[in-house]
């Protein structure tokens, strides 16, 4: 009993901005650790908030969106070393802090290379933009642990989505990265995490008629019966990489918003 | 001077009939599949009458679709797409270049077809419907050779047969929609036409040929809904294209949960045509009208909720009244005719039940004087005002010539209102004010929106929804995406 | 007054456009050429005019077609103030009536004691209609009342006479300026509002027509009164006649079918009409040549 004793941590979910504990109170025992088990009424409280911050977030310029996420990646530099402990080593959280730093420097140039002016046959202007989806629900992949969940986050929101993100078998990372979030400018809501069940809280998401799209990454196996559910509301349906980086990770959580204007005196 | 004002005040001037001559199409008393090139019975031995809507004259029969049909029809068209996706991209070009000229060549005869069988004004069909489906098969021709450019570093590949269902409302145009760019991107079709409204895609066959398109490289399989389900459910598609209702695209949506079928759906929409008072109003009354009784208001981007600044509500609705009692409503093939004969008996029934259904919440009823024709099936252009946001005819759409008109005092209500349905295919914003109309469009969430214009398309033009109206865009580069998968 | 508001340039032209593809035939269109001539105001306007162009000028006002005598006289001869007299004189008692213009005639850029005089001249001298122009510089300065002063003082000057006052439209630039030009004249006391001179291109055109048109309708619905319209220049087939008519027909409706309310200024088209409806009733197509120049 020299020693100092160390203070833990408590795994809790991360939602509208804030780290509540499940409203079922149930957790889980990962690494040893307590985790909270997210209920469906947390993924519903979860969705209220993406939708909240929605029209904050999607509204603010290119730009800013660029600097906080920036500012995302100088958060979990200085967490490196927790983030560390959290996922498979030093390279992995590198990896993750050089694509959140990539995807940062995609917010205001997506417009440049997806949109543009169309040539149409008549006296009018028309152009097309990129837009952000909406609210993205992520089954975040299991591996890598950290990576995996940045991976598919980033895309998401560097275009102004925001996102409910569901870990299972690596909530420690997705908490960690939770609380880099927390401290990096990103308006509360914009990024939500739900560490629980797959099999519990991801049907709960698929028919959420709020959610519009659904990120079946990191969801395995069987996933017909959630392509199903998405359907109630015609969520746009995406897969990905868990451990890449592409402008084509992005483009699915867009929509392309043409603005028709006639050329007249 | 007195003998000036003496003379009799004005002149009722009646425009005489001028019907566009129906001569120049010749319609088969019955018209079997079209597969593999040729036309062939239907293995499920059923027919059925395709009717004038606006005369409920049986126009020929045409063969219902079973799945066996449907097994046949994905057969030929796995059968040529080896050859039709890797032949020279500047032969498949070509094809598509000869598909717009034919097309532009028998103009005449395929918007006269259009008409008789979907009931559309003449007038439409052959100034808008022909035209931008030539259009749009010159538009992607140009394509068919280029798409290592509309895709850098991409390596885009064909994905192979498209089953692409289309709708009643612009028969040819939803077939030229669809199967422009999957023939650019080297896939081999399999097209189920609409149930009342199959005998253009069956002339398109005759295009087909005349154009020597290679056998199979587009099959057309017509037939009822079950047809369609059939198309979706066959073993060897690989990609689904519906345009249609969103209730039919999301049993589509379900039916390919876990096939890993690439899918594209354009469904319905409720769009508001929002009206600021500052608005040049006459023509905003023409878009309004353009908006929601062009093609009798079967249109899924159609204006059908107009919402109007409450400032200028009492002159921009006395206005559109006055409008519409200048809207000529008729025989779909005289020349002057403005709207025409409602698609189908089916349609006519929902158009009634909702119309119905506004009067009975207590809405407030508009409907100019107008002499519908006995036989066939016929609504007159409707404006319905004092409407509640939660009025069915405010959130359900109609698909017919009925508008709800309701007002807003600001901007934001304007677009809180506007945004509030689960669709979002469209929106119209009229307003003189520049920097109104940008942070309008930001805000409204549509796949299209028309400023100080409404119902404009265009081949280069991406058009398709938000939310419930869909996903995927057709036409211009991103319309290309579809019809792709990419390697790099 | 009305609300002067905007027009947009592009949906007016595609409306236009569109009521311009209204297809007449038979009956209606015999009866639309009919109504045509009836609507003419038969003009010269050249320096070279004399009193032997006008009185050819007159007789076939009067009789249009003399081998088909149930065709109708035109509405009005319109002449420069010097040869009002004398196509009074050959007029007289036939119906057509004289039109002159004036206001110092087509630019308008004389002092506005000029241009008053300059109407009350042709007043005096027998015309029963005045056709004057605005001053398109004042107005494109921007200084409207002034236009409107001298409109009214134009108007005072005529007396009995019909106004039609000119906008020149193919001098404002926009459809704007066209639209609060006409509301503008309208509220000076205008009994017409014309769009040109001809001499000025472009002249007379199916979407500014239509732009006045609309504004002719608004202060009706405002006030109740009947503005006449009258497009002129430019206007040289039976065809483009018949797609203005249409244009009333379906913006002002049939209380502006007639000549009190609807004029063409126009020269050739006359001809070309009695050709139209010499085919139409006979089925040959015809020849120029069989129609009078005058």
């Amino acid at each position: 009993m020299s020693g100092r004793l160390p203070v833990r941590k408590t795994y809790k979910l991360f939602v509208g901005g804030a780290f509540p504990r499940s409203e079922s109170g149930r957790t889980y025992l990962v690494d040893g650790q307590n985790v909270a088990l997210a209920s469906r009424k947390d993924a519903r409280d979860a969705v209220r908030a993406a939708r909240a911050a929605f029209a904050g977030w999607s509204g603010t310029t290119a730009y800013n969106r660029g600097q906080v996420l920036y500012r995302l990646a100088e958060m979990m530099e200085a967490r490196a070393g927790d983030l560390a402990g959290v996922c498979s080593g030093r390279d992995e959280v590198e990896r993750s802090i050089d694509r959140v730093v990539w995807y940062a420097g995609w917010a205001d140039k997506l417009a440049q290379l997806l949109g543009g002016a169309n040539p149409v046959a008549g006296p009018y202007f028309n152009f097309t933009l990129p837009e952000p989806t909406g609210v993205v629900a992520t089954i975040a992949p299991d591996a890598p642990p950290l990576e995996g969940i940045v991976s598919r986050v980033l895309p998401a929101v560097v275009s102004g989505n925001t996102v409910v993100a569901v870990s299972e078998a690596s909530p420690l990372a997705a908490i960690e990265l939770a609380e880099a979030i927390a401290t990096s400018d990103m308006p509360g809501g914009t990024v939500n995490v739900l560490t629980g069940r797959v099999s519990e809280l991801a049907p709960v998401l698929a028919g959420h008629m709020d959610v519009n799209a659904i990120d079946l990454t990191g969801a395995d196996g069987a996933t017909a019966e959630l392509e199903r559910l998405a359907a109630g509301n015609v969520k746009r349906v995406v897969r990905g990489t868990s451990d890449g980086q592409s402008l084509w990770e992005i483009e699915p959580l867009l929509e392309m918003k043409t603005v028709w204007h006639p050329i007249g005196r | 001077m007195d003998e000036l004002e003496q003379r009799p005040q004005g002149t009722d001037w009646l425009y005489a009939p001028a019907p566009e001559s129906r001569e120049i199409v010749h319609f088969q008393e019955r018209y079997g599949l079209f597969i593999g090139g040729e036309t062939v019975e239907p293995r499920s031995g059923e027919w059925f009458p395709t009717l004038s809507p606006a005369s409920e004259e049986p126009l020929a029969e045409v063969a219902q679709g079973g799945a066996d049909d449907v097994a046949l029809a994905v057969e030929a068209a796995r059968g040529a797409f080896p050859e039709w996706s890797s032949g020279k991209p500047a032969s498949r070009a070509k094809y598509l270049f000869r598909i717009a000229r034919i097309l532009q060549e028998r103009s005449r005869e395929l918007a006269v077809a259009e008409s008789l069988d979907g009931g559309k004004p003449i007038k439409e069909s052959r100034d808008v419907d022909l035209p931008l489906a030539a259009a749009h098969f010159f538009y992607h021709a140009g394509w068919a050779d280029k798409l290592e450019y509309a895709f850098p570093n991409r390596r885009p590949q064909s994905l192979g047969v498209a089953a692409q269902i289309i709708p009643w409302n612009f028969p040819l145009l939803m077939l030229a929609w669809k199967v422009a760019p999957a023939l650019a991107c080297g896939n081999t079709v399999v097209l189920k036409p609409a149930e009342t409204t199959p005998l253009t895609a069956l002339l398109f066959a005759d295009v087909c040929r005349q154009a020597e398109l290679p056998p199979g490289t587009v099959n057309i399989v017509t037939g009822d809904g079950s047809t369609g389900e059939a198309l979706v459910r066959q073993e060897g598609i690989d990609k689904v294209a519906f345009t249609g209702s969103t209730e039919v695209g999301k049993a589509i949506q379900r039916e390919l949960a876990g096939r890993a079928v690439p899918h594209t759906l354009e469904l319905g929409g409720k769009a508001a045509n929002i009206v600021f008072d500052d608005a040049a109003i006459d023509q905003a009354v023409e878009g309004i009208v353009n908006g929601i009784y062009f093609n009798q208001g079967h249109v899924c981007c159609a204006g059908s909720r107009l919402l109007v600044q409450e400032s200028i509500a009492e002159p921009l609705v006395a206005r559109l009244k006055r409008r519409l009692s200048t809207l000529r409503v008729g025989d779909p093939l005289d020349k002057n005719t403005d709207v025409g004969a409602i698609n189908s008996r089916a349609q006519l029934d929902r158009i009634r039940e909702l119309v119905a259904s506004g009067e009975a919440e207590g809405a407030e009823l508009y409907q100019p004087p107008c002499d519908l024709p006995e036989r066939g099936y016929w609504f007159p252009p409707t404006v319905f005002t004092n409407v509640a946001q939660s009025f069915r005819i405010a959130q359900e759409e109609i698909f017919g010539p009925v508008l709800s008109v309701m007002t807003f005092r600001t901007p934001s209500e304007a677009i809180e209102k506007a945004n509030n349905t689960a669709y979002g295919l469209s929106a119209g914003v009229w307003t003189e004010k520049g920097s109104r109309i940008l942070w309008m469009a930001e805000r409204l969430r549509a796949g299209v929106v028309w400023a100080n214009t409404f119902n404009r398309f265009d081949p280069a033009s991406p058009f398709g929804g938000y939310k419930e109206s869909g996903f995927g865009r057709e036409g211009g580069r991103h319309g290309l995406e579809a019809y792709l998968r990419f390697d790099g | 007054m009305a609300r002067a508001g905007a027009v947009d340039a592009v949906a007016l032209e595609a409306r236009s456009g569109e009521l311009a593809k209204r297809s007449i035939k038979r009956a209606s269109k015999l009866q639309a050429l009919d109504l045509v001539v009836r609507m003419i105001d038969l003009t010269t306007l050249e320096g070279a005019d004399t009193p032997g162009k006008v009185s050819a000028l007159c007789a076939k006002a009067m009789r249009p077609d003399p081998v088909d005598p149930s065709a109708p006289a035109v509405a009005a001869v319109c002449v420069y103030p010097n040869l009002v007299a004398h196509a009074r004189e050959r007029l007289a008692g036939s119906g057509v009536r004289v039109a002159s213009v004036a206001t110092g005639f087509p630019s308008g850029q004389y002092p506005i004691s000029v241009r008053v005089a300059d109407a009350r001249a042709a007043v005096e001298l027998g015309a029963d209609e005045v056709d004057m122009v605005i001053d398109r510089g004042a107005f494109l300065a921007g200084r409207y009342a002034e236009v409107y002063e001298q409109i009214v003082r134009v108007r005072e000057a005529c007396g009995d006479a019909h106004l039609k006052v000119i906008l020149e439209t193919g001098e404002l630039g926009t459809y704007d300026a066209v639209r609060r030009a006409s509301l503008l004249a309208m509220a000076a006391g205008a009994d017409f509002i014309k769009t040109s001179t001809g001499k000025i291109s472009p002249a007379a055109t199916l979407p500014v027509t239509l732009c006045m048109l609309e504004a002719i309708r608004d202060v009706h619905l405002d006030t109740g009164r009947m503005v006449g319209m009258k497009p002129a220049g430019g206007i040289r087939h039976a065809k483009q006649s018949i797609q203005y008519l249409c244009l009333v027909n379906e913006t002002l409706g049939r209380e502006w079918l007639t000549p009190e309310r609807f004029r063409f200024g126009a020269s050739s088209l006359l001809n070309d009409v009695l050709m139209q409806i010499r085919t139409q009733k006979t089925g040959v197509y015809e020849s120029p040549d069989h129609f009078t120049i005058d």
